[in-house]
């Protein structure tokens, strides 16, 4: 399987390290949320047959993060982004 | 107060930086060089590259490395390149790039964080195609990437077809140094 670094090109997955769901980005602020926002963003997981976005680690690279979009049905990789880009786009890590 | 007389010693541990010669290939540890890390502070990539200007350090673009007297550099990671110097005359790198990038840059001294090797020599692809995933055939000259030797994280650089440059940390110097003599014996 090949990823596509944003900024470095074609890279091995082998070179990255896998997280999980990419709505681990969206943390609920832990002054406002209530108790089952947390316990949903710690414990639910959407399981989707198809597009499903998801963080990398380039681990043995440049070490960035990177939001991977993956069809789990064909491990066709769609889209990828830098994490950071994603989060700033979201209005978080200002 | 007894008076201590302290040696220097390289990262392979000896009093002068060790040279192998294999086959077509030299092995250099590279004991002479100064290295600290240069990261933009979050919203200065501006100031940080006018005072780079200023100061003579280059800032390559992602995956590439560039020369430069004194100073050289390396991309590491997005807003973040690593520093060379001269040992000799930047023994103390940090003090002489802070007044330049002030508070635009965070600045982290590494001289001591890393062994250095200079490989030389022709065919170079053949003995690091053994070592790492990285396509140093294909790669330009002043590519540079980081990449694992040896279950090591390392920077390779290649400075020209005949010359690359690996910096792995300096706590397993030996193993990475065992690394490529192997290498470089398997494939004579």
């Amino acid at each position: 399987m090949i990823i596509h670094h944003p900024i470095l090109g074609p890279r091995d997955a082998q070179e990255f390290v896998y997280l999980g769901d990419a709505s681990l980005i969206g943390r609920p602020d832990g002054l406002t949320a209530s108790i089952e926002d947390f316990h949903n963003y710690t414990y639910l997981r959407d399981n989707p047959a198809g597009a499903h976005r998801e963080l990398w680690y380039h681990e043995q690279g440049d070490r960035s993060w990177l939001v991977v979009t993956r069809n789990t049905l064909t491990h066709e990789i769609l889209q990828v982004e830098l994490a950071r880009d994603v989060a700033r786009a979201e209005g978080r890590s200002k | 107060m007894p008076d201590f007389i302290l040696t220097p010693i390289t990262a392979l541990g000896h009093a002068t930086p060790e040279v192998d010669i294999i086959g077509p290939w030299t092995i250099t540890e590279r004991a002479d060089v100064a290295l600290a890390s240069l990261a933009v502070r979050r919203g200065r990539l501006g100031d940080l590259q006018a005072a780079a200007a200023g100061a003579g350090v280059p800032l390559p673009a992602a995956g590439a490395a560039a020369q430069g007297m004194p100073y050289s550099s390396f991309w590491m990671t997005p807003e973040m390149w690593m520093v060379e110097a001269p040992f000799a005359s930047h023994e103390d790198i940090r003090a002489h790039l802070l007044p330049a990038f002030g508070d635009a840059a965070s600045i982290t001294e590494q001289t001591d964080a890393w062994v250095r090797f200079d490989l030389a020599g022709a065919d170079l692809p053949r003995l690091f195609e053994r070592l790492c995933n990285f396509d140093l055939a294909k790669a330009p000259a002043g590519a540079a990437t980081r990449t694992v030797m040896e279950h090591l994280g390392c920077y390779l650089i290649k400075r020209t077809d005949s010359l690359v440059t690996v910096y792995g940390p300096r706590s397993s110097a030996q193993s990475l140094h065992h690394a490529l003599v192997v290498a470089a014996q398997s494939v004579l």
